[in-house]
């Protein structure tokens, strides 16, 4: 199934959080990247049918899923906020997931969606007993126990330890394969690398790039970086650095050496080639503009 | 009328602190019917003013902002709601079920201990307690449906249902004749009235004007709330 998105805009006021918005996602996994406060969730919430777009049209298979319950027959949704009914235990709460779907045999369904998440040791605690992980899983599961074509997830690994991220990760790759609609969001390049075939970047509430992860990996690592170097004689690399095509710039300053690489993969093999045959002791090296923030608006830069 | 979404309504309510709340004020007018009756004080006069000014002016209101929002607005608040929501049910049955669920915990937790209160004091003397009883049941069944609405309509829901049910139909429904007219409280007492012969209880809204505005109110109400249920909107924290 395809969720589209049509000219789409939403605005609260004058704050415009997305801003003229066209994709479609299709089956395999979609990851939606961008730095908080981007729109991801705005748009999320579009395509799970909580949230109006201002312009523009969000459908599913051509259905309109504002106003519309029925889509939520295909439509498996895992909310960012991590409140669930901290009374029931987590057997209750996805059986109950399953009965409201009005599934024939909601006691199985129920049985084998704590099984995906492997919650079955834990169903009987109540879920206000429940660590972070273990209520995002239970809410995984209540949202796939209706084997939906289409799932979506806001921030999913959020607080999750590493194995039972690694699970989750695998569980949504193996879902995407077997052609399901999956769209995760997400603000950490690496999560959506893990499992995304495609990836959608919002950043400032545009839409800055999409496509396979690898190519916008690339125009993301292919982007000058800053480096501050510091080492035992800075003059000396300074100058052996400069020698090289794959600085831009080099400039020294009290607190060491600030170097702009061009070529990022070069630099990176190039330097300690470089302060070895210079014979030049490195103290510290570090990336001087790294956050996500200067990676996406390098992006949006370039596309816009 | 959804039996699952209703299972979770009552556990909600019933399963947390709130139901204290819920128990505290019948307790309170059931307690101070046995205590007149222990002093001997057991005239019509004395029941009918226990019901009016307790029982159904302030018990009623109270516990029907405590059940009416509280089937929903601590749900919407926290966010688990969207467990209701992202289901294909339709959203004026999700209202209409959380607005059954309220009316039966007041019919519960009003009406019975009201009829019990005054039957403690009177019998079934000058049909008293089961004119009460009845106001109550219906007046708690509006109450539900307006204050559900107000709980889906603000996050402010129980400060303005005290304002409603403590400064209009208490300080200004008792001084301001016309505001008497818009008061699910003075309807309550116009039921209450009909099955009530005793000479020291009169009302002076009309039956004729009770009914149908109890009727509209209460079915605006829930029809109003599933509404803005259809148009339940997430706005990020983005």
């Amino acid at each position: 199934m395809n969720i589209e998105l049509a000219q789409v805009s939403r605005w609260y006021g004058n704050v415009v959080a997305v801003n003229d918005i066209t994709m479609t996602v299709g089956p395999g996994v979609t990851g939606l990247l961008g730095p908080n406060g981007a729109g991801k969730s705005t748009l999320l919430h579009m395509m799970a049918g909580f949230l109006a777009p201002s312009g523009g049209t969000v459908t599913l298979d051509g259905n309109r899923i504002w106003h519309n319950h029925e889509i939520y027959r295909s439509i498996g949704l895992v909310p960012e906020r991590e409140a669930v009914y901290g009374f029931l235990t987590g057997w209750q709460f996805v059986l109950s997931s399953a009965r409201l779907h009005r599934l024939p045999n909601p006691d199985d369904a129920a049985r084998k969606a704590l099984a995906l998440v492997e919650m079955e040791s834990a169903k009987d605690r109540r879920i206000e007993t429940y660590s972070k992980g273990m209520r995002q899983r239970v809410k995984v599961a209540a949202a796939l126990v209706h084997d939906p074509q289409v799932l979506l997830l806001d921030e999913p690994f959020n607080g999750m330890d590493p194995r039972q991220r690694m699970h989750l990760m695998d569980l949504v790759r193996d879902m995407g394969t077997a052609g399901k609609t999956i769209l995760f969001s997400s603000h950490i390049l690496e999560e959506v690398e893990r499992v995304a075939q495609h990836i959608e970047v919002l950043v400032a509430g545009r839409h800055a790039a999409s496509g396979d992860f690898r190519e916008i990996r690339r125009r993301m690592t292919d982007r000058p970086h800053l480096f501050r170097v510091s080492s035992s004689d800075d003059r000396r690399l300074a100058a052996a650095l400069i020698a090289d095509v794959s600085s831009g710039a080099v400039s020294l300053t009290e607190a060491g050496l600030e170097v702009q690489a061009v070529d990022f993969r070069r630099f990176t093999r190039l330097l300690p080639k470089v302060a070895k045959e210079a014979d030049v002791r490195i103290w510290r090296i570090s990336p001087a503009d790294e956050d996500l923030e200067s990676v996406f608006s390098y992006l949006i830069n370039r596309s816009g | 009328m959804n039996g699952v979404i209703a299972g979770i309504s009552y556990r909600a309510l019933l399963g947390r602190r709130r139901i204290w709340l819920l128990i505290l004020l019948p307790l309170v007018l059931i307690g101070l019917s046995l205590l007149l009756r222990l002093l001997g004080v057991t005239d019509e006069r004395t029941t009918v003013t226990l019901m009016q000014t307790f029982a159904i002016g302030t018990m009623l209101p109270l516990l029907g902002l405590i059940a009416g929002t509280g089937v929903i607005a601590p749900e919407i608040d926290d966010g688990t709601i969207i467990h209701l929501l992202a289901k294909p049910i339709s959203r004026p049955v999700i209202a209409q079920t959380k607005f059954l669920v309220a009316a039966s915990m007041l019919a519960l937790f009003a009406a019975v201990p009201t009829f019990i209160a005054a039957y403690l004091l009177v019998n079934l003397e000058s049909g008293i307690a089961y004119g009460f009883a009845l106001g109550s049941f219906i007046g708690g069944i509006a109450y539900a449906a307006v204050f559900m609405l107000l709980g889906v309509l603000t996050r402010h829901a129980v400060t303005i249902g005290i304002i409603y049910a403590l400064v209009w139909e208490g300080v200004v429904g008792n001084f301001v004749p016309g505001a008497r007219k818009f008061s699910i409280q003075q309807w309550a007492q116009s039921i209450a009235d009909q099955l009530s012969s005793s000479a020291f209880f009169t009302t002076e809204i009309k039956l004729s004007f009770a009914i149908p505005a109890l009727l509209i109110v209460t079915i605006g109400a829930v029809f109003w709330a599933g509404q803005r249920l259809r148009s339940f909107s997430l706005t990020g924290d983005e």
